[in-house]
Formats: C-alpha cells, structure tokens, sequence
C-alpha cells in the first residue's frame, strides 16, 4: 500500500517546525523560505494550514515538462524534480492547478515535495500529529483529489 | 490497429506513449518531420543560454525509449492526407497507412511580408536548426535586431544578451507582449529589458531589408535605419495545416476538434499548437499554442484514439514568460470579463505587479510580473471556477494573498470550501 502524507489543519498550532525540517532536509539551513511544505496562517480565524504537493494521480507538473525532468518514483509515487535535467521554464509552476511545484531563483530550478524516498523530514518534526505519513486511503488527500477533479464548468459551457 | 501520428514535438510524443499504455497491441508511428529526435522547442532559450546541449532538449533523454516502447520514429514530412483511402502521401514511396490519424504537426513562425525576408542574415527561432544557426553567427559584439517582443520574443533575449548581441527590439504596437499581458504589466517588462541595455522601439515596423556590405539594413520608413548583422523574425505563429488541403477535414485557424479532439473525419484527431478546441473559461473556439496545451491534449487525443472515450477539459489559456530574468504570467480572462470587477498592487521599483480580475466571485484571469510563488494555485481557481465567497473582498483589498484564498477554498478540511 502507497502512503501519502495527511495534513490535518486542525491540530496544526503553526509551530513550523515541518518547515525549518524540510529546509534542513533539503538544504540544510533553517531558512523557512525555502521549505517545500508551507503553513498557511488565516488571522481572521487563527488557523494553520499545511500544505503541500498531494503527488496527485494527474501529474500535471511531470506530463508538462517538456525535458522530461519530473519523473515517477515508483515506490513512493512521489512526482522528482531531477534538478540537472530542469531547465527553469517554469512551465510545471504554472500547470500545477495546487501551485505547489515553484521556481527557485538561487538555483534556476524548480522544487516540489519528493516525499523524502519515503521518510518524509515533515512528518517526523510535527509535534501534534498534523502532518502524518499514513497508507493513502486515510488520508484527507482523496478528498482533496477529488476536489481537484470537480470543477463547475456549467457556466461555461452554458 | 494502426496509429499514425505526424509530427514529433510534445503533443506527438506524449500521444504516442499514452496510446502505448492504453493499447499495447497496437501499431504507434510517429513522423518526425525536421530530420531530428524528438525535441522540445521551448528548451532552445536555455540551449542559446548555454545551460544545455541539445541533448538537453529532447523531450526524452534515453533514446532507447521509443524502441522499448514499439514506438516507431519515421522520418519525413506529410505532403498530403487521402481520408478515404486512409494514407498519408509521404511524397515517395507507398505512404502510410493509418487506422487512426493524429494531426500534431504544430505550429511555425509566421512569415513577414516585406521586401528582403528571404536575404541571409534573416533568421527566425524555432527549431534546433535555428538555434544552431543562431548560436554560430552571433558573438559579442554582433548587432541583433529583432523584430517582434511577442512571448517567444522576450524569452530568447537572455540567450541572445548570452552570446553578447547588441540587441535592438522593434514592437509594431506599443506593447510588448500584448497577447498575454495587459499594458502595465507589459511597461514593467519593458523597463526591465531597457535597465539591462536593450534598446526597444515600439510602434516600429521595418519597411524592407536590403544587404548592405556583409550586413543588412533595415528600414524603419521616413528616413531611418538600423544597421544589422543578423535580422531575427519572431512575429508570431501559424498552424501547420496546408498538408490537410483537399482531406475533408475542417480547418477553421486551426484543426476544428470536438471535446474528444475529434476532428470533423472520424478516426482523424488534433492535437497540440495545431488543433482549434473549445477554451474552458469562455467557450469559444480557439488556438493555444503553448506546452502544457499540447501535453495535456497530446494524452487526451490518445486516450479517444484507442477506444476509452476521454473528454478533454478544454484549452486554458495561461502562460509564464521570463524575460531577462523577470518572470512573469498570465491566466485566463487577465484582460476582464464585461461587468466584472479587477484589482491590483503594483510596486514599480522592485518590478512586482499583481492584477485580479473576477466575475462575480470567481477570479477569471490574472496578470503576474515578479510574483513566482504558488502561481498554479491561478490555474486552480480559475479554470476551476472556485467560488470565493468572502475571499473576494479579501482579495479586492489585498490581491497577494491569493494563494490563502485558493488554500481556504481548497483544502476540504479547512472551512470555507
Ligand atoms: C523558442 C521557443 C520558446 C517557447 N517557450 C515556451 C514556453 O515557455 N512555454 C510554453 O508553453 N510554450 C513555449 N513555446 C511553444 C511550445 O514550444 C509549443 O506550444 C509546443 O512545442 C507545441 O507542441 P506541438 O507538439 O503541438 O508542436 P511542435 O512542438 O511544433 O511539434 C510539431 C512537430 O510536427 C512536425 N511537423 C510539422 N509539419 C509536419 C509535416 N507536414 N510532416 C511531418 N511532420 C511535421 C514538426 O517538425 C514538429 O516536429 C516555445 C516555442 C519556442 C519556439
Ligand atoms: S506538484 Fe502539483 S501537479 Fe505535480 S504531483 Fe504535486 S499536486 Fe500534482
Ligand atoms: S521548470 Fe524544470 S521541471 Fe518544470 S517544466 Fe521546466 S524543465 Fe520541467
């Protein structure tokens, strides 16, 4: 059974400690900007939002590339950046309809959350179980997906 | 069944390998018309750039691919389409015959109409033989003046400012990249090329080309002129079609295809620059001549080809640009719908411009200069048509925090969605 990481926003208390260990785990530094899992904060109703690429069945990012620089690992079914193939286009940022593959100025290259081989750094730094790497069907992600593939195009169409 | 696909780029390779997986009995040829692997035409501003060889642009790195997938690469070009007899004249020999056809043959730098186009020294860019012809006749020093600052435009120039071209732009309107960007955002960009020693002449259209020495001059009309060593043409681009003449298929601009990508001859599909589909957001017919479009319609096409009836979403105009560094892009309705209501921040100095347009509760286009962050989340909302409710006026009052409004109405869990 794959497994995919389930972000629960409700018990997230916006610690950020999944940021400071993703940029640690990819690059080691602490600098939060540079994490590919991002805490959304809502003041309006004091919530915290984690959130990150779902390595959705469509691959939008991986079918846009046109160098061939995201591939399939398909053990994790995480969606790589293969980071001396990609040419900086940007072409995936934009085709990811989630807006979770995004361009890196200091690198010319694109990052995306590549599930860690399997060891996501995220999970293992939550400290209130928000971000947990559990089997797929668990996870909100289905829900999220599903989202994804219902779009209200009626008015469109009409 | 025999499959036939003319044309290699994206929406041919990516069609070929899908109808592999959907049906492994069948027969897959594609026609590569340039006389070259598979490539992709948007990596050559980073080949120029010298960031990559041309290995680097090919759309799959190990050429093995295709043989281990019984993909075969036929090379030549398709002069005409009998849908009767159901062949492609490949000119000489028997041609080739098809069960199922795909048209992916894209598109090709539109021809200026004056005086001394065809001279040497005139160039466009848009296939691996420009970019090599490109990459041999300029070095430092070499005066460039190119003609067009279309999105194709913009993206070379850091691969020609690369090689060290003296570099002047010619825009026949006022704007640089008016088809994706609205005039703000376009005088950002023209800022931004100017600051880094581009000279760019807006509403400047050359009249006639004439060799003078070993260089050409340009004449810009009422006595002026620019001298050149290399004229490069990007005035935009033109379907590939004049193959299909006397096939039955309709032609509108482009291939006329159904939500299945069907064109009007059954068992003949389009897909990619070529093929004239039905835009998600406003319903009209049109082209979209851009990467994730012919991908995303490259695998549609396939999935109706070998039997499993796919619908496809429909074209969604976006694209992102950089120019000289400074990325930029747009989505959608960017230049407004009728009754509909728009927002922007704008921040001059450090090149950063944001514009919403909604309709109603819906964002329906965007406009992004200097903005990289999360900008997928535009094609979410939009092509979506996510109902904002209360993130509206959120967004009427601060348009950055759009990513916080897509996350909110996203995120099953999290609320408001
Ligand atoms: C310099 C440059 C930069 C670009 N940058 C971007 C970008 O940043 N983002 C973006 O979205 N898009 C970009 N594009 C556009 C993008 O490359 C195209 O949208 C994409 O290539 C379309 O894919 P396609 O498969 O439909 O057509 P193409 O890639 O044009 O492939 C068509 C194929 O058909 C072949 N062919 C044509 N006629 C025949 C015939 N009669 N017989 C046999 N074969 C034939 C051609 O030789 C070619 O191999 C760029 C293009 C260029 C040139
Ligand atoms: S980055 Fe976006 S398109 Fe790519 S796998 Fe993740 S969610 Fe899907
Ligand atoms: S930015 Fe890199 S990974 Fe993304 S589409 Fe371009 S080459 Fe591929």
């Amino acid at each position: 059974m794959q497994k995919s990481l389930h972000l629960d926003p409700n018990k997230c208390t916006g610690c950020l400690q999944c940021e400071m260990a993703c940029a640690w785990e990819k690059y080691e530094t602490f600098t939060i900007a540079k994490s590919r899992i991002k805490v959304f904060t809502f003041h309006h109703e004091g919530r915290f939002v984690p959130y990150t690429c779902t390595q959705c069945d469509e691959a939008w990012c991986l079918i846009a590339c046109p160098v061939d620089a995201i591939k399939l690992d398909p053990v994790t079914g995480a969606k790589i950046v293969l980071e001396p193939t990609c040419v900086g286009c940007k072409v995936c940022t934009i085709a990811c309809p989630f807006g979770t593959i995004n361009y890196v100025a200091q690198t010319g290259k694109v990052q995306k959350c590549d599930l860690c081989d399997g060891d996501p750094a995220c999970a293992k730094a939550c400290p209130t179980g928000a971000i947990t790497y559990v089997d797929a069907d668990w996870t909100g992600l289905g829900k999220m997906r599903a989202w994804a593939g219902k779009t209200d195009t009626t008015a469109a169409t009409a | 069944m025999r499959h036939v696909i003319i044309g290699s780029g994206p929406a041919g390779v990516i069609a070929a390998e899908t109808l592999r997986k959907a049906d492994p009995a069948a027969e897959i040829t594609v026609l590569c018309g340039e006389g070259e692997p598979p490539y992709a035409r948007m990596a050559i501003p980073y080949l120029l750039k010298g960031d990559i060889d041309e290995a680097g642009t090919f759309i799959r790195k190990d050429q093995d691919h295709y043989g281990r997938m019984r993909i075969g690469l036929v090379e030549g070009r398709a002069l005409a389409v009998d849908t009767a007899a159901r062949v492609v004249d490949l000119g000489d020999g028997p041609g080739l015959p098809w069960d199922r056809l795909l048209v992916a043959t894209g598109s090709r730098p539109s021809r200026e109409k004056i005086p001394g186009i065809d001279l040497p020294g005139v160039r466009t860019c848009w296939t691996l033989e420009d970019a090599r012809a490109l990459l041999a006749g300029i070095r430092p020093g070499t005066r460039v003046v190119q003609m067009g600052a279309g999105f194709v435009g913009c993206i070379i120039m850091e691969g020609l400012l690369a090689r060290g071209a003296d570099l002047t732009i010619l825009v026949r309107s006022g704007y640089m990249v008016r088809r994706m960007m609205n005039p703000t955002a376009s005088g950002l960009i023209r800022r931004w090329c100017e600051s880094k020693g581009v000279k760019i002449l807006t509403r400047t259209q050359p009249l006639a080309l004439s060799a003078n020495g070993g260089a050409l001059k340009v004449d810009l009309g009422e006595g002026r002129s620019l001298d050149a060593d290399l004229y490069l043409s990007v005035v935009g681009v033109d379907p590939n079609l004049e193959f299909l003449a006397g096939s039955g298929v309709e032609i509108g601009q482009g291939v006329v295809v159904d939500a299945n990508l069907q064109s009007s001859v059954p068992g003949v599909y389009a897909a990619g620059d070529v093929a004239e589909s039905p835009d998600v957001v406003t319903g009209k017919r049109q082209l979209n001549a851009i990467q994730p479009n012919a991908a995303e319609q490259g695998r549609t096409a396939a999935l109706n080809m070998a039997g499993h009836p796919t619908r496809f979403k429909g074209s969604f105009v976006f694209n992102v640009l950089t120019t000289l560094g400074l990325a930029a892009s747009s989505f959608g309705e960017w230049q407004g719908v009728p009754g509909g209501e728009s927002t922007e921040v704008l921040d001059e100095s450090r090149f950063r411009y944001l514009n919403l347009q909604f309709d109603g509760d819906r964002l329906v286009g965007a406009n992004c200069v200097g903005f990289g962050d999360h900008v997928g989340a535009f094609r979410g909302l939009i092509e979506g048509r996510r109902r904002l409710g209360a993130w509206k006026r959120r967004l009427m009052d601060d348009p950055a925090r759009v990513m916080q409004a897509y996350v909110e109405t996203a995120v099953p869990a999290c609320g408001a969605g």
